[in-house]
């Protein structure tokens, strides 16, 4: 039996979580900085390095982690519903694949930061408007029709990145790699993503039930009067938008779109009410603590952290797979 | 369409079309409150588009409907779902669900938009799921269920719907016989003390015989005959509309049909 109560209780659970999270980002790195430093450093009125660090580095990165991953972890739990199949991810409709193309071609011709967002935010649009547009065309729009174009598009998209490393200069590779692992420590301001995060899922909440009758199957949702065809526009198009806004943040960080809808799902069940913010708040601490493990498990050097995602995701991921029958004949 | 204010479900010249054949031709059709009606047809004669044209799923090719007097396009789709309910051929589960929360779904159209069920739509969940046979296993997962299990879940949650208007689509499938007989007595019950309509699709003549008061045939190419059951459900009719000979066996209230 769904309850508010126990959704609120789960809500603010993660959400604690959340903010512990950041605040462990804010205290680890590579200068030591006692917890009054960084508090100091926060408020704006300590000079020298320990306000630098903490407003200029980790707090950044932190706000950052926190709203790339709840964008990818809405924009999964979206697109899970949308292609009602819980093997679909933010990236699985090409979206990515599109920002990829987009922000290496800036890389290759050395261009400035701004056009690497512009492209990265270019490709994703350009991506998203082929598929739904060759998607769309007969009027008829199944999911598979659209899984299949966003398939082939990533696909495509794909072999454009292959064929742009492969020309890639030596000097730039790196950069390049780094970028399509995912990396938050371009990120300058992360305010901006924070906004986007919030009003998608503002946008949402409100046709949470909704979207939970539609996951179950289109008929059925329409019999009880939710008007589907509109529904699935909505998500379609937020959902491009979130991943879209999430790439351009930090490059594709793999793995979190898919995995934290399916994590929430198995800890706290299937209703979208809860699934969506409790996807949110769980998608954006994941990458903060993968982000700080990143930033120190090998320090100075930093490892990408889309690799961390996986490591963290996978075990925590099989473990509550394995525990998932006793819960079922409880 | 003369009782049209006093139906719950009325249609006016109703055309039936897919792919280019015309399935049903000026269908005039009205369900009043307290009726059972059962639709008799062969495979692919229409049975499942008209349930569905008459749920306002798809648009007819041509004709009215009129739902509770006013047609589809007065009311918001929620207000609709308030008055009418389908149970479909299929149900998709996709994601995991425990049974009480899959029949509560049914509770969506009176649900307001930032409320969750309370105790009083556990309650109506509590009862359909009992009413099918279902109690005791409200916290299963449905994907635990067997076929006939999901059958009456489906049907559980149509109650749980509480619509003026049921329309079923094949509502026996997956049952055994004990259960098939169960399920028509719900209906036949239902239509009587809450005064709801029952449309439902079959393939038993005896059982539409026994438990729906009227019948509609659909032979698939435009024609179609409504009545009351006993004077529609013919060893005649039925032989027609099946392409396989059926003999009356005994007179009276208590005769049934065969193959012959």
């Amino acid at each position: 039996m769904p309850s508010r109560r126990r959704a609120l209780l789960i809500l603010l659970l993660l959400a604690a979580a959340a903010v512990v999270s950041v605040a462990v980002s804010l205290l680890t790195g590579s200068v030591q900085l006692a917890p009054l430093e960084v508090l100091r450093g926060l408020g704006g009125d300590a000079a020298g390095l320990g306000g630098e660090v903490v407003r200029g580095l980790r707090l950044p990165r932190a706000l950052a982690g926190l709203a790339c991953g709840g964008l990818l972890a809405l924009a999964g739990a979206l697109m899970q519903v949308l292609l009602k199949n819980p093997l679909a991810d933010p990236y699985v409709l090409g979206v990515s694949g599109g920002a990829s193309v987009g922000a290496l071609l800036a890389m290759l011709f050395g261009l400035p930061l701004l056009a690497l967002h512009a492209g990265a935010f270019g490709g994703a649009l350009a991506a998203m408007l082929l598929v739904f547009g060759l998607a769309h065309g007969e009027g008829s729009w199944t999911q598979t029709r659209l899984l299949l174009t966003g398939v082939i598009v990533a696909a495509g998209c794909g072999a454009l990145v292959a064929l742009l490393l492969s020309i890639a200069p030596e000097s730039q590779l790196r950069g390049m790699l780094f970028w399509l692992m995912g990396d938050l420590s371009q990120v300058e301001s992360a305010w901006p993503a924070l906004l986007v995060l919030a009003l998608g899922l503002a946008c949402v909440l409100p046709f949470s039930r909704d979207l939970g009758l539609l996951a179950r199957g289109e008929l059925s949702a329409r019999v009880l009067g939710v008007p589907t065809e509109r529904l699935r526009l909505l998500i379609y198009a937020l959902a491009s938008l979130l991943t879209a806004v999430a790439v351009n943040l930090a490059g594709s960080i793999g793995f979190i779109g898919l995995i934290v809808p399916h994590l929430v799902r198995l800890a706290a069940g299937n209703d979208l009410r809860l699934l969506l913010p409790a996807a949110v708040l769980a998608g954006g601490t994941l990458l903060v603590v993968a982000d700080t493990l990143a930033r120190v498990v090998v320090a100075p050097q930093q490892l990408p952290v889309g690799v961390l995602t996986a490591l963290l995701g996978v075990p925590v991921f099989l473990y509550l797979l394995s525990r998932q029958p006793q819960r079922n004949a409880s | 369409m003369t009782n049209a204010s006093s139906a719950l479900l009325a249609t006016d010249q109703l055309d039936i079309v897919v792919a280019g054949r015309t399935l049903v031709a000026g269908l005039q059709l009205a369900v009043a409150a307290g009726d059972t009606l059962a639709i008799l047809g062969r495979n692919g004669a229409g049975k499942t588009t008209l349930l569905h044209t008459l749920a306002n799923l798809r648009p007819p090719a041509a004709g009215r409907i009129e739902l509770c007097g006013h047609p589809y396009a007065d009311y918001e789709p929620r207000t609709a779902a308030y008055l009418r309910g389908l149970l479909t051929q299929s149900q998709n589960d996709s994601f995991p669900s425990s049974v009480l929360e899959t029949a509560l779904i049914g509770r969506h159209p009176h649900l307001g938009r930032w409320a969750w069920e309370g105790a009083a739509d556990e309650r109506i969940a509590l009862a359909a799921l009992a009413a099918v046979g279902l109690a005791g296993l409200e916290q299963r997962q449905v994907s635990s269920l067997s076929g006939g299990e999901r059958q009456r879940l489906a049907i559980a949650t149509l109650l749980t719907q509480q619509p003026r208007l049921y329309l079923l689509d094949e509502p026996l499938a997956h049952l055994d016989l004990g259960h098939q007989i169960a399920i028509l007595e719900l209906a036949q019950c239902h239509a009587s003390e809450h005064q709801a309509g029952f449309v439902l699709a079959l393939h038993d003549v005896n059982l539409a015989l026994r438990y729906c008061r009227r019948a509609l045939l659909l032979f698939g190419d435009g024609r179609w005959i409504a009545g009351p059951s006993r004077d529609v459900l013919t060893a005649e009719n039925l032989s027609l509309l099946y392409g396989h000979p059926l003999q009356a066996v005994g007179s009276g209230p208590s005769s049934y049909f065969i193959a012959a």
